[in-house]
């Protein structure tokens, strides 16, 4: 097949040829399109080894042309560590929901961040459990109806949600850690360029580094992917802001 | 080499650096801290990767990552760490990637305490996590033992591709003993066919535990039965004694299978025709060589640190045919040689009958 002199879109070498399974208008696929568009420009696909988490994403591993391996409930990055570990040359990334990562996997994101593992994380919060059919997750907002709060989020019952950049964002041994959005080409953008920073990071031993990306989930949310996309805009943001939220001097450094 | 005094947590540990072991991940719990402690000097010393977990949640899933590299790995726990570890023993049976997991047994269930126990038999040998899976389950009586076992565990590991345990107890994980330590193995990392590493060169491999065509997942099942049968051709182990002639034998594995030992020759100097059979491998279990002694023995006795585990394997082998005895001291009791003397002597003045539970008349005997 020759290639058109007007391309501007194509399938990055990163990705397998494997449809995708996720619905339509959810954010994983830009997500992961991000990733795979980061490994391919930094030249890490034939280095880079994957943890998949349980959740959504569980078959992330069908579309990076990578290795992979698939990680229990929430314990990506316990794995990832132990892969970073024995093969420190290689580049290792988690890709988590926020059921995974804030719920029970609370533990391991904690720990391996508190570490400074040299490691990427891409946090997928899309305010819900997905997989398993739209449950209240750590992260849904106050008065959100999802199939566990049925009446909305009740604070009072069912707590605060947990802002995970922020929090994550104390440790000593994380190097960068931000919050972007994935709901207009302007934040798409600027996440792309916070993936690529963060993969950086890792790639020069500067500590643990994570992205987190505010996603949609317009099936368990009930919406239209657009409408999915200003829900994003006009609640997500206003309660998980996007931000720098630690970026350490070593890292400003890096030119992306 | 000549042999050293070696504390059996630290032999362990020593032993797996020796043979091979490139990444250790644990957490401490008592009565095996010891393993964890001395591979926090020894394993940075030598370049090679040591991390004390947040859990043992976290250190059985680092042993996880770090196995699906081919890697030699290992952790170590006592039995409630060891209970948190489940869930990672599961998916590593489920992906085919191999490890160790050392488990230093103690007093249950629940927090229970620290004292010698053979108390999680039936979860080493009878899965433990979720799914249905096989597991080598390995049962060292001596510092040098555990030794000798550390080192195969992580041969029997990568050649079937599973978890090996070895399980022990609180006794031989502290005590000290002279023992001769192999020498030190070059460690060449092998470029297994499966193991993920990045794929260059190559072309990509995932690892994974998910099958979601209930088809697949039945051939995966399938398979590892198949592998299991292979285990169980090859690496059954068992070590016996005074068993050419014996009357009566007493099965026993650890340190019960230990004490025993010194009972057995207590009742041999008396004149009791009494022999000893001490499972290496209480999985795959030494069913054969029980059988074939079934035709030769009037009676048996288990004898156990728990409330009969692995009686339910003797009984399934001996199915009737001659009477079964136990006797057990659940709870991290250890018992003296003289109690289990007792048993035997009670034993061979018969007479005996089959019992469906032999439990209920050891209840009954303990609680007089």
């Amino acid at each position: 097949m020759t290639t058109p002199n007007n391309l501007v879109y194509d399938r990055p070498e990163a990705f397998t040829e494997m449809p995708t399974h996720y619905c339509p208008g959810c954010t994983h696929g830009v997500a992961h399109r991000l990733v795979a568009e980061v490994l391919e420009e930094m030249g890490m696909i034939d280095k880079t080894i994957g943890v998949a988490p349980v959740g959504c994403a569980v078959f992330a591993y069908n579309y990076f042309d990578t290795d992979f391996v698939e990680a229990p409930h929430g314990r990506a990055p316990a794995m990832a560590t132990g892969i970073k570990r024995v093969l420190p040359d290689r580049v290792v990334f988690t890709y988590q929901g926020d059921g995974d990562l804030a719920s029970i996997g609370m533990g391991e994101i904690v720990h391996a961040a508190a570490r400074g593992e040299n490691l990427t994380v891409i946090f997928i919060n899309n305010a819900n459990f997905g997989m398993t059919g739209g449950q209240m997750a750590p992260t849904t907002l106050p008065g959100m109806k999802t199939s566990s709060s049925q009446n909305g989020r009740d604070v009072e019952t069912q707590g605060y949600p947990i802002k995970v950049s922020e929090m994550i964002s104390t440790l000593d041994g994380v190097g960068y850690c931000v919050r972007r959005s994935l709901h207009d080409p302007k934040n798409i953008r600027l996440a792309k360029k916070a993936i690529r920073t963060a993969f950086e990071t890792q790639v020069r031993g500067l500590g643990f580094s994570m992205v987190e990306l505010l996603s949609t989930c317009p099936t368990n949310w009930g919406m239209t992917p657009v409408n999915s996309l200003k829900f994003v805009e006009e609640h997500m943001i206003p309660a998980y802001p996007l931000g720098d939220y630690k970026i350490s001097d070593a890292i400003k450094q890096i030119k992306v | 080499m000549p042999k050293e005094l070696w504390k059996g947590n630290e032999a362990i540990a020593e032993a797996s650096v020796r043979a091979g072991l490139e990444a250790y991940f644990g957490y401490p719990i008592t009565p095996q801290t010891e393993i964890l402690e001395y591979l926090s000097r020894r394993m940075p010393e030598l370049g090679r990767a040591f991390v004390q977990a947040e859990s043992e949640l976290g250190a059985i899933n680092m042993v996880y990552g770090a196995a699906c590299t081919g890697v030699r790995v290992m952790s170590t726990s006592s039995s409630p760490g060891v209970s948190l570890m489940m869930e990672g023993l599961s998916y590593i049976a489920g992906t085919e990637v191999p490890a160790v997991l050392v488990n230093v047994m103690r007093g249950g269930p629940g927090l229970g305490n620290i004292a010698p126990a053979q108390s999680d038999y039936n979860q080493a040998v009878r899965g433990g996590g979720h799914g249905d899976y096989p597991r080598i389950v390995l049962a060292p009586a001596s510092v040098q033992e555990a030794i000798d076992l550390t080192a195969l565990s992580f041969d029997l590991a990568e050649k079937y591709r599973m978890i090996t345990m070895i399980i022990l107890d609180g006794s031989t994980g502290q005590m000290m003993e002279p023992a001769e330590m192999p020498t030190m193995m070059e460690i060449k990392r092998k470029d297994f066919e499966w193991a993920t590493t990045g794929a260059m060169n190559r072309e990509r491999r995932v690892l994974s535990s998910i099958y979601l065509n209930p088809l697949d997942e039945e051939k995966t099942n399938l398979r590892l039965l198949k592998c299991w049968q292979d285990v169980q051709a090859s690496e059954v182990r068992y070590k016996e004694y005074f068993l050419d002639d014996a009357k009566y034998v007493v099965v026993g594995f650890g340190t019960a299978g230990r004490v025993a030992l010194s009972a057995v020759r207590e009742a041999r100097a008396q004149g009791i025709k009494v022999g000893l059979l001490r499972p290496i491998t209480v999985s795959p279990f030494p069913y054969e060589a029980l059988d074939q002694l079934t035709g030769q023995a009037e009676a048996f006795l288990v004898t156990e640190m728990n409330m009969g585990q692995m009686l339910d394997d003797v009984l399934l082998t001996v199915r009737g045919r001659v009477p079964v005895e136990f006797y057990g001291r659940p709870g991290g009791v250890v018992p003296f040689h003289n109690e289990i003397l007792d048993e035997i002597k009670r034993i061979a003045s018969g007479p005996l009958t089959v019992k469906s539970n032999p439990r209920d008349s050891w209840l009954t005997r303990m609680a007089a």
